[in-house]
């Protein structure tokens, strides 16, 4: 038996008891899921209409499933981490091992940024590019289906480390040599490989079909330059993706070969360079976060025009500060470890670098806040996302340039100033663009509209739960505190700081149980909020121009393009709805 | 916008001003802003100023978003509408412009203050430096004095106003040595030497910590480090000399033994190459 089941053993199952309720509430929940599907009688259902199907529309609504589960996974993680660091403090060791506590960060920052942060990426993109560049389906739409049951498939792997086994405790950055075979023998970094490897090449192969579909797939007329500024910035991301996953696939793949087979690339020993995994690592992980942020980008060049009732400003410099921030990604990886010794030239150079990125980004901000600029601004909840991505970026912007300064870093790096940071930017840039496009396309995809009231109540919570669990992370990294910490002194004060940490990640969670119930309730009063027209915004991109929810060939005519907004234009125009009418 | 919105808006607006507020307040009290030697006060001083030169962009693009957002709610008759505006030379070159002249200013500054305070510059003051030798271990910090033969375990103990040489290296994995209230930190990584050269300008105690997760133990990676009166200085070397057990590769290997949150202990050096001992261990075995 020994031969086929390998380390996998009985042991695998015994964890302790704060472990045991995650594993017993993973199973019970999937055993749940199943009743209902018996109950119901859905199986049939969900294999022929979900399970198997190629329409990216559905691929689209399975990727923002998977990723309000993963979310939430997510979530639970964070506080489960706070509660620690506000009950263990000086004599008082909290409720979790340093083991497992370190096994939570790690999950948190792999759910969130491969199996939240890309589902959102991917979500998005199925659902809308087809639509918006008036195409019928995507270039390879089984390939499709492949990336999201690899992505799928990642995410499953993670949460199964919860039953058997267990998961990585060495940080979703997984730095060597920690998880070298020599310091961390257990499977969890198995686990974590292997989770994320699958998850990424799934992502590659999106990147491809969604350039190409892209590239060759646009209606009649749509130049380059007349494309929505969401499909600009995916375009951008797509790129990205292209360059950047071949570098996290090989990497991953070294590190399995060192663990697995012996190998030596990134241990210190036998010629291995454990600091050519920080650089490689960092090689993906910079353009990774303009991948999430950029199609968070796209979806406010959207909503704000179409909710400021007002052209987008300055289409052309939009393109442009796209392409510069695609191309600046790719140099300043250093930035992420200028700690580690590279000189001062080297560290300069990659600071300056970093440095200008924040010159298109900010471009950008500016050009969405003067398309409000005589417009008539309209406050429903996709707009208020943006209004609070206005602020949670900006401060997180300046923090940003902050730590490009080598000299700065060397001071904040590493600490919770550096997690304010880009929580500032993720929570503020992708999660709340994805939430804004979330609820501006929601109708399209599924016919009615999503109920505003507790949907505004999710954002105050959201909002304000994140300048409270944020803003004083700025201050604890100032005052010396590190991230990662599972216990610290009481004579370092930061017990106050942490615990109104604690009190805004509760708030976050009671704005993501406003979202649970806004989806509920939308379904269940589904026919007040029934979309009729198929343009229940007054949109300007094609994917108004159909019905809500679309056929499934999208367009009974494919529409063609004489300008930028093609679909404002028609309305106003009068070239509207004339082919329909014979 | 209704009532209730401009309520739930001013009520949003009060409390980031509150913990703006706060946030300064509190900071101000924190290690990197209440530094005790010349590196982290350069480091503070560079970190203020560089906020307040971008506040010139961000507190202007937070008003607008609030004065836009108000001023052009849908609701507000009286202002104009211009539904096709879309481009301005005028206005993009300002906010391509004025941002790239700021960031031109902190490339100035990143480039003099990365050669000024590269942490691998020795500090010049007429004062002769005192070396020390940091291992990382898992999980404790471990000081070598090669000029006094002495050693210590998370403790390390100076003179003011005294240039500090650290020799840093780690037999565990990758760490970050830092002491917020001297100056920033560097990685101490297997098989490589990094430098790092702060000064104490003032006595004190001041808290160090490992600031790059090495593992079960890294929360308890904490160390104390004194900075004294030169006299002081000398009677603890001596105090340790007579108390500590001597540090051999032996003793070394038992030490270097995974453990957690380990108290202060003293040695006396008896192996003056132990440092260079540790750094050659992960090198490949010659042929």
């Amino acid at each position: 038996m020994n031969e086929f089941f390998g380390r996998l053993t009985l042991d695998a199952l015994k964890h302790d008891p704060v472990q045991t309720g995650g594993a017993l509430s993973i199973v019970l929940g999937g055993l749940f899921i199943a009743f209902l599907l018996f109950y119901f009688r859905l199986w049939g259902t969900l294999w022929r209409d979900w399970l198997t199907t190629l329409d990216p529309k559905k691929i689209g609504v399975m990727y923002i499933t998977v990723l309000f589960v993963m979310l939430f996974k997510g979530v639970i993680d964070a506080l489960m981490m706070r509660a620690q660091q506000v009950f263990s403090v000086g004599d008082m060791h909290g409720y979790l091992s340093s083991d497992h506590y370190q096994q939570i960060f790690t999950a948190h920052g792999t759910t969130m940024i491969f199996f939240v942060g890309m589902a959102a990426v991917f979500g998005l993109m199925n659902l809308v590019i087809p639509l918006q560049i008036g195409a019928r389906d995507v270039a390879f739409p089984f390939l499709n289906a492949l990336s999201f049951w690899l992505f799928a498939m990642g995410g499953a792997l993670l949460m199964l480390s919860l039953v058997v086994g267990d998961f990585s405790p060495a940080g979703w950055s997984g730095y060597t040599p920690l998880t070298g075979i020599r310091y961390t023998p257990g499977v969890g970094v198995d686990y974590w490989i292997w989770s994320v490897q699958i998850a990424g090449v799934g992502s590659l192969f999106s990147g491809i079909n969604f350039l190409v579909t892209i590239l060759k797939m646009r209606a009649p007329g749509m130049t380059l330059m007349k494309m929505p500024i969401f499909i600009w910035s995916c375009l951008c991301t797509l790129i990205l993706i292209v360059f950047a996953f071949p570098v996290l696939t090989t990497t991953l793949g070294m590190l399995a070969l060192d663990r697995l087979m012996g190998m030596h690339f990134f241990t210190s020993d036998f010629g291995g360079n454990a600091m050519m995994y920080v650089n490689l690592f960092w090689a993906w992980g910079h353009p990774e976060v303009y991948i999430l942020v950029l199609p968070a980008f796209g979806v406010f060049s959207e909503i704000v025009p179409v909710f400021s009732q007002k052209k987008l400003f300055g289409y052309v410099s939009m393109v442009w500060a796209l392409i510069a921030i695609t191309f600046l990604s790719f140099i300043v990886w250093l930035h992420h470890f200028f700690t580690m010794g590279a000189g001062p030239n080297v560290n300069a150079f990659f600071g300056i670098m970093t440095m200008l990125i924040a010159v298109p980004t900010g471009v950008k901000v500016f050009n969405w806040l003067f398309t409000m600029f005589r417009g008539k601004v309209l406050f429903q909840t996709p707009m208020l996302w943006f209004l609070g991505f206005a602020v949670t970026f900006s401060i997180g912007g300046m923090a940003g340039v902050l730590m490009s300064i080598p000299v700065v870093d060397f001071q904040v790096h590493n600490s919770l100033f550096l997690i304010a940071h880009f929580h500032s930017v993720i929570i503020g840039g992708v999660l709340f663009g994805f939430f804004s496009g979330f609820t501006y396309w929601f109708p399209k995809v599924t016919g009615f509209k999503l109920d505003e009231k507790p949907g505004r109540y999710a954002f105050y919570f959201w909002f304000v739960g994140f300048l409270l669990a944020f803003l004083p992370l700025y201050a604890l990294g100032l005052m010396g505190a590190t991230r990662r910490l599972d216990h610290y002194d009481a004579s370092t004060g930061w017990l106050p700081l942490f615990t109104v940490a604690a009190v805004g990640a509760v708030l976050v969670g009671i704005g993501i149980g406003f979202q649970v119930l806004q989806i509920i309730k939308s379904i269940k009063e589904r026919n007040q909020h029934r979309d009729t027209t198929g343009d229940p915004w007054n949109g300007r991109t094609l994917e108004w121009s159909t019905t809500s929810p679309p056929p499934v060939y999208h367009f009974a005519v494919v529409p063609e393009v004489h300008s930028r907004d093609a679909f404002w234009a028609a309305k106003h125009g009068g070239a509207l709805y004339q082919k329909h009418v014979h | 916008m209704s009532k209730k919105h401009k309520l739930i808006f001013s009520v949003l607006f009060l409390i980031s001003l509150i913990s703006a507020i706060a946030l300064i307040w509190i900071a101000n009290d924190g290690a990197v802003m209440d530094p005790k030697g010349m590196v982290g006060l350069k480091e503070r001083n560079l970190l203020v100023f560089s906020t307040l030169l971008m506040l010139i962009i961000v507190i202007p693009v937070l008003i607008i978003t609030c004065v836009f957002a108000w001023k052009y709610r849908a609701d507000n008759k009286g202002e104009k509408y211009t539904p096709d505006w879309a481009d301005n030379f005028t206005a993009e070159a300002i906010w391509w412009g004025l941002p790239f002249l700021i960031i031109i200013i902190l490339s100035v500054a990143v480039w003099t203050s990365s050669h000024e305070l590269d942490p691998f510059k020795p500090i010049v003051n007429g004062t002769k430096p005192v070396e020390i030798q940091v291992v990382a271990l898992e999980w404790k910090w471990l000081f070598i004095y090669p000029e006094q033969k002495i050693a210590a375990v998370n403790f390390v103990q100076f003179p003011e106003k005294t240039p500090l040489n650290f020799d840093i290296t780690g037999d565990a994995p990758m760490n970050s040595f830092w002491i917020p209230q001297l100056g920033g930190q560097i990685y101490a990584m297997n098989g490589m030497k990094t430098k790092l050269h702060l000064i104490a300008d003032e006595k004190g105690e001041f808290r160090g910590s490992s600031a790059n997760l090495s593992g079960r133990g890294f929360a308890g990676m904490v160390f104390m480090a004194k900075a004294s009166s030169n006299e002081e200085f000398e009677s603890w070397v001596s105090e340790v000399r007579s108390a500590g057990k001597p540090l051999n590769l032996n003793e070394y290997n038992r030490l270097a033994m995974p453990s957690e949150s380990n108290p202060v202990a003293y040695y006396t050096l008896e192996d003056p190459d132990l440092f260079d001992q540790i750094v050659m261990k992960f090198m490949m075995p010659m042929p």
